[in-house]
């Protein structure tokens, strides 16, 4: 199944890489990397530890439903980071993975998130900065 | 040579992995023989909890609620096994917790309880635990079955500012970590149930109004008919699993 997302994704994208990243970042400038973490390690904000586990030995609850982060910014460019936490559906359209700027399309969205994505440009930023550290 | 066929050949192939893919993003329910109630999920020290009438702590609402019973008709086993069930007077299904509501005002002349008021729930939970160990026999026919389909595509709906639907945890990831809690695969097996995170007992309702403030959906209020579709879908999907209140749960 795998497999065939993915032969059906090199279909798709015949132009080649443009299509599997985001390569400017979305406010303009680079995040920083220390607020990056606090985010992805806060559960009530990033949310990452809900389904991931990470190197974060001080984190005592950490998800098994993806991928461990260790080494994320070495599989990934700063790009292909910033597509995966923008709109993770282009790269696997059946994941379970949230859009975190997205706000339309939703259903049923609480009143205090409504018309919210989960993190703003800026905190994207700071997230995509600190994943790149994360080299094997 | 063959160049005509090359287009169609293409498009069938695509045609197939778009199938392919629009059938994974549709949970396949979990077959018969690997349902699991929460119970069967939980660590040794929980499950003896739950076992032990002397330290199950959901054992004292049961007590309380044998006390507000007034008439004990004995008519009340395997009552909880069978609701929600279809309400001439609403023209759609009740869950048990409108069941009891409903005798009070009607035979007793006494004023309904709130939702997850102490007395309700020790009523719930007195009338549940006359049903330990029955199998769950709710009843799908003409007029259940649009509430049931209700309850179904709700389960299935992705919502909720995190976008995910009941489905996709519950069916595809059951079993797997969220954080520090093991997803169970929502068996309503166990209401109402003592939870330690909430230091009570608490209803079916509260325990899905949770899990849509998880995924940062809107809550529907306690009694709204699209919350007791889910419980009539869960009960259905749970059809023949035993009961086992009152449950305790982490
Ligand atoms: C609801 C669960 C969920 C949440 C929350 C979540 N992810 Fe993911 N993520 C996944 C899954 C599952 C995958 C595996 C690929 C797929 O299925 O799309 C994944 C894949 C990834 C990948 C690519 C895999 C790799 O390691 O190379 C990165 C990077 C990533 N996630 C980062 C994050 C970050 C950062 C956050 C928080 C801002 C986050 N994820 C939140 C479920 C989640
Ligand atoms: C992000 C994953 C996730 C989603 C989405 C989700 N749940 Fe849950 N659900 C959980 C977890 C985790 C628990 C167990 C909580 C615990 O033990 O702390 C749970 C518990 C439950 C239980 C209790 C089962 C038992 O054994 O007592 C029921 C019932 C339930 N969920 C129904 C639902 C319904 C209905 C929906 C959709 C409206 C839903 N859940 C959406 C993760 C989820």
């Amino acid at each position: 199944m795998a497999l065939a997302v993915l032969v059906f994704m090199a279909a798709m994208s015949g132009a080649g890489r443009a299509e599997d990243a985001i390569e400017q970042p979305l406010t303009g400038a680079r995040g920083d990397a220390a607020r990056g973490r606090a985010i992805v390690t806060n559960r009530s904000v990033g949310l990452c530890l809900l389904c991931h586990s990470g190197p974060f030995p001080e984190e005592r609850f950490q998800g098994n439903l993806a991928p461990d982060l260790k080494g994320a910014g070495s599989r990934s460019s700063e790009g292909q980071l910033r597509l995966r936490i923008v709109d993770p559906a282009r790269i696997n359209p059946a994941t379970i993975m949230p859009a975190y700027h997205q706000i339309e399309g939703l259903t049923r969205v609480a009143p205090a998130y409504r018309g919210k994505p989960i993190l703003t440009a800026e905190q994207i930023e700071d997230v995509v900065a600190f994943l790149t550290t994360l080299k094997d | 040579m063959p160049g005509p066929p090359a287009l169609p050949l293409r498009r069938f192939v695509v045609t197939v992995i778009m199938a392919a893919i629009a059938a994974s993003a549709v949970a396949a329910e979990i077959p018969r023989a690997e349902r699991r109630s929460g119970y069967d999920l939980m660590g040794r020290e929980t499950r003896a909890m739950q076992d032990d009438d002397t330290a199950n702590p959901g054992m004292l609402f049961v007590l309380d609620g044998e006390s507000l019973w007034k008439k004990k008709t004995g008519a009340v086993k395997g009552v909880a096994a069978r609701y929600p069930a279809f309400d001439a007077r609403e023209g759609r299904p009740i869950d048990l917790e409108q069941r009891i509501n409903r005798c009070r005002v009607d035979r007793q002349q006494a004023p309904a309880l709130a939702w997850e008021s102490r007395d309700l729930l020790a009523l719930t939970a007195y009338v549940a635990r006359q049903s330990r160990g029955l199998p769950i026999d709710v009843t799908i026919d003409a007029r259940t079955q649009p509430f049931l389909d209700a309850g179904r595509a709700a389960f299935h709906r992705r919502q909720g500012q995190i976008n995910l639907s009941c489905s996709q945890c519950h069916d595809d990831l059951w079993g797997r970590k969220l954080a520090g809690s093991v997803i169970p695969q929502a068996h309503p097996t166990g209401y109402p149930i003592y939870r330690l995170e909430w230091q009570s007992l608490g209803s079916l309702q509260r325990r899905l109004r949770n899990c849509l403030i998880g995924t940062r959906a809107e809550a529907y209020e306690f009694g709204a008919p699209e919350l007791v579709d889910l419980e009539l879908y869960l009960m259905w999907r749970a059809q023949g699993m035993k009961l086992e209140s009152p449950g305790v749960r982490p």
